[in-house]
Order: C-alpha cells, then sequence, then structure tokens
C-alpha cells in the first residue's frame, strides 16, 4: 500500500496506512535510527526549488541512515538558472535516481513530477496547500507526546489561507476522530473554501475564529504557523498582518496544564523564546522527529520496510 | 414559430443540429467546439429566436458534420440545455443529450497563478476534476481551487 507510491497529499492516505508508517516509525525509533542500511546503493534525489532547512536536511539525513546516495538539485547552480524547465529538470533526475524529494513554489508540481517520472516522487512542499510528509510528522509527534490522536480538540492558529503546513495537517486530522478543530486566524488569512468545503463534507467539528483566547483554555493541541510573507501578492498586507497573534508563556498560563504547541517552523514572531523551556513546549521534539519519520515513509515508499 | 423562421432554422442534408443553446451563446459554442470556418463545412448560425423551453435561445448547424461524444459533452459547460441532432439524408437519425464528462481536460484555466498549469514553461494541460453539476463547480486537479459557474463561462463566452 505504500510501495512505488508517490507521495502527493496526506488527502491520499487512509487512517490504515498512516498508522502503518507511525509503527514502522516507532521501530526505527527503539532502535535509535539504527536499522541497517537497506537501501545500500540506491540514489535519492532532493529537487529544492524554494528555501529549505529542515525539510530538506532531514530527507537528506533519513536517506542517508538508510544507506542510499544522496543527490541535490541547485537551482541557482543549474540549468534551470538558465531558463530549462522544471519538466525536463524532473526528466533527467528520473533518469538518475530511484526516488525524487520536490518542493516547488508553483502549486501542483509534486502531481506534474508524478505524472513525469516513473520513479516514485515525495511531495516536500508545494505552494499553499500541501506538505503531507510535515503532517505525517505532526500527527505523528502528537500520537507519541498524547498517546493517541482521537478525542483531542485542536487549535490551528495563524496563515491558514497561505500556509501549506497548516492546511496539510488540518487534512491530516480529518483521518482521525479528533473532537474538535479550532481555525484561528485574521480574516484575510482565513482558510480557502476548497478547506472548509470538504471540512464539512466529512462532517468534522470545526470553529472558526478570530480570537484565539476563546480557544485557549479547551485546547490538548495548539499548532502554530508563521505568516506566509513569501506568498501575499502585496507586501503591505502582509506588514498589515504581521504580528496578529504571539503566543508568549504568560498567554498560555491560562491553557491546560497538558497542552502541547507545535510549529513547522522555521518561527518569526508568532511565537515566544519564553515558551521553549516550558512543558508546552513541542516543536523542537516534533523537528527532531523529522527523520525518522522520514526514514520510515523513504524506506516504504522504496520497499525495503 | 412563425415562416420566417421556419427559413431561418430550415433543415440541412447532412451534418448536425445543435438546439436550444442558452441565448448569446453560440458563437461560444462554435468556439468550445474548435468550428472556425476554415474547416469548409457550411455553418449556419442562429440566436436569440424564440423558444417554448428557453424564451428565446440560440441554434448552430454545422453541414456535413457529425459531432463525436466528446464533443458533444464539453458542450455541457456553456449550454447544458442544448440538444444535438445527427442529420442524414434530411432525416433525424440520433438524438444526443449532452452529458457533462467527469473531467475537464485543456480547454479552461486555473484562476490561480501560481498553479502549474499556469506556468508557461512547464506546457501542463490543465485539469479539472467536477465537484458540482448545478451549479457548475470545477475543482483543479493539480493546486485544487476551484474554478466557478461564473468563471467558466467567461472563460468560455469572451
Amino acid at each position: 500500500m505504500w510501495k512505488f507510491r508517490d507521495v502527493i497529499s496526506i488527502l491520499d492516505y487512509t487512517r490504515d496506512e498512516l498508522e502503518h508508517l507511525f509503527s514502522v516509525t516507532d521501530v526505527i525509533l527503539e532502535r535509535s535510527l539504527d536499522v541497517g542500511k537497506p537501501l545500500d546503493g540506491k540514489i535519492v534525489a532532493t529537487a529544492f526549488i524554494e528555501p529549505s532547512t529542515r525539510t530538506r536536511l532531514s530527507f537528506e539525513t533519513a536517506a542517508k541512515r538508510l544507506g542510499a546516495e544522496v543527490i541535490n538539485l541547485e537551482p541557482h547552480l543549474s540549468s534551470m538558472a538558465k531558463g530549462e524547465s522544471l519538466t525536463d529538470t524532473l526528466r533527467m533526475l528520473d533518469d538518475y535516481a530511484n526516488l525524487i524529494v520536490i518542493r516547488s513554489p508553483y502549486e501542483g508540481s509534486a502531481k506534474h513530477a508524478a505524472d513525469v517520472c516513473e520513479h516514485p516522487v515525495i511531495n516536500g512542499g508545494d505552494g499553499t496547500q500541501h506538505h503531507p510528509t510535515q503532517a505525517m510528522i505532526d500527527l505523528y509527534t502528537i500520537r507519541k507526546l498524547k498517546g493517541r490522536i482521537d478525542g483531542l480538540e485542536v487549535g490551528v492558529l495563524g496563515d491558514l489561507k497561505y500556509g501549506r503546513a497548516a492546511a496539510s495537517f488540518i487534512y491530516g486530522l480529518t483521518k482521525f476522530n479528533v473532537k474538535r478543530i479550532w481555525l484561528i486566524s485574521p480574516e484575510p488569512l482565513s482558510p480557502r473554501p476548497e478547506l472548509m468545503d470538504r471540512l464539512k463534507r466529512m462532517n468534522v467539528d470545526f470553529v472558526k475564529t478570530e480570537n484565539l483566547e476563546e480557544a485557549v483554555e479547551d485546547l490538548d493541541i495548539l499548532y502554530v504557523t508563521r505568516i506566509q510573507k513569501e506568498r501575499f501578492p502585496d507586501p503591505a498586507e502582509y506588514e498589515k498582518l504581521r504580528g496578529s497573534y504571539v503566543i508568549t508563556k504568560k498567554l498560555l498560563s491560562r491553557a491546560s496544564e497538558d497542552l502541547k504547541v507545535l510549529h513547522p517552523l522555521p518561527r518569526v514572531d508568532e511565537l515566544s523564546n519564553d515558551v521553549d523551556d516550558t512543558p508546552y513546549q513541542a516543536y523542537f521534539i516534533q523537528a527532531k522527529l523529522g527523520v525518522p519519520v522520514r526514514m520510515a515513509l523513504i524506506g516504504l515508499v522504496l520497499g525495503v520496510f | 414559430m412563425d415562416e420566417q423562421e421556419t427559413l431561418r432554422v430550415s433543415k440541412i442534408k447532412n451534418g448536425t443540429v445543435i438546439d436550444h443553446i442558452p441565448a448569446g451563446r453560440a458563437l461560444a459554442v462554435l468556439r468550445l467546439l474548435g468550428i472556425t470556418g476554415s474547416e469548409g463545412h457550411v455553418v449556419t448560425v442562429t440566436m436569440n429566436v424564440r423558444s417554448g423551453k428557453l424564451g428565446r435561445k440560440d441554434l448552430v448547424k454545422v453541414e456535413d458534420l457529425e459531432l463525436v461524444t466528446e464533443q458533444v459533452n464539453k458542450l455541457t459547460l456553456i449550454a447544458p440545455t442544448a440538444t444535438i441532432n445527427i442529420i442524414r439524408n434530411y432525416e433525424v437519425v440520433e438524438k444526443r443529450a449532452v452529458k457533462l464528462p467527469d473531467r475537464i481536460v485543456g480547454i479552461l484555466r486555473c484562476t490561480n497563478p501560481g498553479c502549474i498549469t499556469r506556468q508557461p514553461m512547464e506546457h501542463v494541460n490543465s485539469k479539472f476534476v467536477v465537484v458540482s453539476k448545478s451549479p457548475l463547480r470545477l475543482e483543479c486537479e493539480y493546486c485544487g481551487r476551484y474554478l466557478e459557474e461564473e468563471e467558466v463561462l467567461k472563460q468560455l463566452t469572451q
């Protein structure tokens, strides 16, 4: 059910498939990431047309820990800088590698890549809606810290319009039976109608609000996201909305003691450093889990787990 | 229909008659079918004639051409009320109802400028799935953005 399948959207996966990924991740963690070199002789290509720290490096680390070689496309140093299309670039990578991880600013690039390439493609984030592997890590983090995803009250805060991590996380939550999802954002950054429609069609209990304080006392999980400066058509609009919410230790004093704060990172000014040393902090744990979850994913897609 | 209008919609020997097109959309229908006039077929376009069903309607007749199902189905996007009559030797030999296909490929443009289908270098055909038939709502297979009926009409009629 995972082998040689393109990973384009979290919506393409069933709960059972996600649970299987999580079980494999559990085993990898139990073995302290040392599972031998099952991908010895394989090559994983990363094609990141947009900046990335955690996603690219954790994919690279995951592939290397499994014994694969990694080749990286550097757009500014490649023929893309001379105007070569993404499509032609992908055709070439498909000839070189056994698996391609792509990140692109163009929405739907990963699906297009999957159409073009014979080898499996993993979406490392495209446009504003899909970042499936981040959502897998987010869900795994919650399961690990809370022991379950079902029955939780989850707040998603920030840029719900342009933030692909937020959208994918919300889509991922629909695969489980969460108690309620709070969609917390300034009105101009509220989720797209496509996302809201899907939640309605799936009978998910959700509340849309601009008021974080209304939600904070009820939450088990608060998922904070950065306002996506690079996706605003108008920089002045970004400046207006920047700093709409700042999560601080003081604000969280009203929350449940068991609340966990997640953030896909990088953060700018929406999440204060004074939360880092509190029991609420789960975002560094979440970032650390990126490697084992991506190891499990790569291994499953290449058929060695 | 009075005598004058009967003359306007006189019978053709062989070909296709597309009837009950919403008034004002006949030219868009031709555009959608890719009929430019340069193919050499005799094409008759009648616009805004009285209709019992629609009040006013348009009518298109293309001689010596029988539309195939795929062409007919595309018409649903702008002329869901249309009926298609295939004519042979002055007789209607087949009536086809238009049926909205599940996917629309390459005809419409995604409204999201960031969609891969909008990048000229990449040459990716647009693809939409039908989410709702009435009102018409399509979803881009690449970026997930909705395309509403109003925008579909705008794209196909302007």
